[in-house]
């Protein structure tokens, strides 16, 4: 009897991995537990265990080929207990049953089962403040962070960066890869799990004129060391009357990764704009990741940077150079359009894009605007957008109440009441708890179809039509 | 209660228990008159202002929360005698005293007090919130606790930049039940940041005593978990202070790592302006008064050591006169100007 090996899924975000090497071969009889392969995950490089006993009779999957989704099936292995004689196929002889999958990567058809990631495609991206007619360079946004971090560090030594599995474990996302190995342990510091203290720790070395990047493994972990980050870094140059400064980034992935339930799934973007004396950035692209931090980092000012994980693993054009900058507090008009102005930030500008991508279809040209920094909000881009189109939708991943969307809409009614022409609509994630299971939590979180939606609202279309 | 030293060594890697040579070097363990002198001035400085400060809050003149420094003069002073102007300091909301023992304005912080452009955080910080870049004083924090982690980034910043400072990390008993404290203390000890954390024990925590808060109320032991060698002193005394002080700053100074004093101390005045401080009896403040003032026993001394009493009486004159002169400009210097309501929130960078 024969039993399928298949790629697992080894972190909650894992859509496909690297088989970067089989430890069986062909015959070899392995035992539940035994590591028969290692592959690589957008995290880390991980061993899988065999969770029968058997013997190997087809690799499926070649080691070292790329992009293996989770769920292909990858070995299979013969179960001895009836007897049978073994084929070994060492000839693939099965191959029409079991595709024989090659380095050159695995069939997109194979990925079904996992969650589809969303972002715009490079025809839509275009970006009226990439001014930049130099070289460009394919990176992920996980590189872009990186880059981002080790030239600024490069430049200044009063910067460094602490965190929980920053150092050694070359971070738990791999944003901080190969900077330990650069910078040493002077400025590359893993710390204990201990967010408030080493928040406050931060803040205290900031005060003493270094520049310190805090990693939180997620924001989640960020209101366990809330009072130091209001309190403390954004409050300190007002009651100080202007004398203490506190030069200082949080970053860390932020709002809902893949089905890690409500104390692990949510956007903070909201709470920390709410702050006067933090600047609050959430970057969508890989440029604006690479440009806004490094900004972020030359800041004088605390700010806060909200990063997404589903976000780390995708790839866009960044300018290849050191002297990439965005800078905070300015919008970004990604499409250009005249019918309806939908306002996003982070993962859903992607979402954002693919919607307008979809209301093109329906005939109407949608103006898409990344706000990739929250505080301070670059309000004037969106009134002079609504303006133009007479309509606004907000999105943003987190709850309604209280939420981006609700300060958006209430600064346009301020300063564009009268170009108004529909209701300001807002898209976003459901005000619950984050749920576990799949479907409700497929539930929770705002998609594209949700901005047609809101959309064709805003602009009278029945949506029968 | 005592006030008996206790010499509490959780882990003690001197055998004598006297400060090293190199200690002995940089500061005459035995101070001279002239010190002497000086402590007594800065102690006497410090009565005398927040005796000034509570007057003005019956008078309305200060606002809001007013932490007085009353009776724990020994601990700042004695400490402040014997560090370095390298040496960064960072305190709770009891900070008055702090403040001027680092050299601080008195009209600056009495101005700060009565809310005017003139004070150290032009009006907008208060009581609690007074900073320094200049003496190296990084407040004045209003949360129980929150400056316990900023101390030991201030150590951490020594260290990065191997300038050779230490940073005076002051807590009081009621914040040594904070959780960030020991969040602290585990980092400080890892990675052997010059911090002294300097443990005010004044017995109450706001209205609660300590044993009525604390399951082991010899604070000084609250490091032993993490190897940071703990000592109680008797905050009373300026000469105890001092000469735990040395031991302690030498410590963190050559690279050892953390260093715990509790100073068993005692403040006069309630927890606040507003505290009718109804937990504890009047015979048991007139006690300590009469017989542990700090100011009282180093006058004593120092008239035993032959110091005339019209030296101090002309100190005691001096001081009503610098008082005088800051509460003068801390009533009629102007409120800031409503223009720095929006200063100051944010750094602008030049474009």
């Amino acid at each position: 009897m024969s039993h399928e090996i298949k790629m697992p899924a080894l972190s909650p975000t894992m859509t496909e991995g690297i088989l970067s090497k089989w430890l069986v071969k062909l015959g070899d009889k392995i035992c539940s537990g035994d590591v028969i392969a290692e592959i690589e995950t957008d995290k880390a490089t991980m061993e899988v265990e065999a969770i029968e006993d058997g013997i190997i009779t087809k690799l499926v999957v070649e080691e070292g080929t790329q992009s293996v989704a989770v769920g292909t099936v990858i070995a299979i292995i013969s179960t001895d207990d009836d007897n049978e004689e073994i084929a070994i196929d060492k000839n693939d002889t099965n191959a029409e049953e079991t595709p024989k999958i090659s380095k050159g990567g695995a069939p997109k058809t194979q990925s079904e089962a996992a969650p589809k990631q969303t972002h715009g495609t490079k025809e839509i991206f275009s970006s009226p403040l990439i001014n930049w007619d130099g070289p460009m360079k394919n990176m992920t946004v996980r590189e872009a962070l990186r880059d981002a971090m080790a030239e600024e560090m490069r430049g200044d030594n009063k910067i460094f960066i602490m965190g929980e599995e920053v150092a050694e474990y070359q971070g738990a996302y791999k944003v901080t890869q190969g900077l330990l190995e650069e910078f040493g342990e002077q400025r590359v510091i893993d710390t204990p799990i201990t967010e408030h203290g080493f928040t406050g720790l931060a803040v205290g070395a900031a005060f003493g004129d270094l520049r310190p990047i805090v990693e939180f493994m997620t924001f989640n972990f960020s209101m366990q060391a809330i009072d130091q980050i209001i309190n403390s870094a954004a409050k300190t140059l007002y009651m100080s009357g202007g004398q203490m400064g506190c030069p200082i980034v949080f970053r860390g992935p932020n709002g809902a990764a893949s089905r890690v339930a409500a104390q692990h799934s949510q956007c903070f973007a909201s709470w920390y704009a709410h702050c006067p004396g933090l600047k609050v950035v959430s970057p969508w692209s890989a440029a604006d990741a690479k440009g806004l931090l490094k900004s972020a980092i030359r800041d004088p000012n605390p700010v806060i940077f909200l990063e997404n994980e589903v976000m780390y693993g995708q790839s866009f054009d960044v300018p290849d150079t050191d002297e990439w900058l965005v800078p905070l507090g300015k919008g970004n008009i990604v499409k250009e359009g005249n019918d309806v102005t939908i306002v996003a930030f982070s993962i859903m500008v992607g979402k954002a894009l693919e919607a307008a991508e979809e209301l093109s279809k329906k005939g109407i040209d949608a103006e898409v605007i990344d706000l990739r920094t929250l505080r301070p909000l670059d309000i004037d881009l969106i009134v002079q957008s609504v303006k133009k189109t007479n309509r606004l939708i907000s999105c943003e991943e987190g709850f309604p109440f209280s939420g981006i969307g609700a300060e958006l809409g209430m600064q346009v009614n301020e300063n564009a009441f009268d170009y108004l022409d529909a209701p300001i609509m807002r898209v976003t994630g459901k005000d619950v708890p984050m749920p576990y299971a799949a479907n409700l939590e497929a539930l929770t979180l705002p998609q594209s179809h949700d901005v047609v939606k809101a959309a064709l609202k805003a602009c009278y279309v029945e949506e029968d039509i | 209660m005592t006030l008996k030293p206790k010499q509490k060594r959780v882990k003690n890697p001197s055998k004598s228990g006297r400060p090293p040579k190199s200690a002995r070097k940089l500061i005459n363990l035995k101070p001279k008159k002239e010190s002497l002198l000086s402590m007594h001035r800065d102690m006497l400085l410090i009565r005398r202002f927040e005796e000034k400060a509570g007057q003005l809050y019956g008078m309305g003149k200060i606002g809001g929360f007013c932490h007085l420094y009353i009776g724990q003069e020994a601990v700042v002073v004695g400490l402040q005698s014997v560090n370095e102007a390298r040496d960064s300091i960072v305190t709770s909301y009891r900070d008055h005293g702090h403040m001027l023992a680092c050299g601080m304005e008195p009209s600056g912080v009495m101005s700060e007090l009565t809310g005017r452009a003139v004070g150290y955080s032009k009006g907008k910080g208060g009581s609690m919130h007074m900073f320094s870049r200049e003496k190296n004083f990084y407040g004045g924090h209003g949360i129980v606790g929150a400056q316990v982690p900023i101390g030991a980034g201030l150590g951490f910043a020594h260290k990065y930049k191997s300038d050779g400072g230490v940073a005076m990390t002051y807590l009081g008993d009621g914040a040594a039940n904070q959780g960030q404290v020991y969040e602290t203390f585990n980092m400080a000890a890892l990675w052997k940041l010059p911090v002294i954390f300097i443990i005010e024990n004044n017995q109450y925590a706001m209205g609660t005593s300590t044993p009525r808060s604390t399951a082991g109320t010899d604070l000084c032991e609250r490091g032993a978990a993490y190897g940071i060698i703990g000592k109680q002193v008797d905050g009373m005394d300026v000469l105890a202070v001092r000469e735990a002080g040395i031991e302690a700053i030498n410590h963190a100074r050559s690279g050892k790592g953390p260093y715990i004093l509790e100073m068993k101390t005692y403040r006069y005045r309630g927890h606040s302006m507003s505290d009718p401080a109804k937990y504890r009896t009047r015979e048991e403040v007139d006690a300590m008064r009469k017989q542990h003032d700090p100011i009282d026993h180093l006058r004593d001394l120092l008239l035993r050591e032959g110091i005339k009493e019209a030296v101090l009486k002309q100190q005691d004159t001096e001081i009503k006169k610098i008082i005088s002169n800051a509460t003068d400009l801390a009533l009629d210097a102007p409120e800031p100007t409503s223009d720095e309501l929006y200063t100051d929130i944010l750094i602008e960078i030049a474009e």
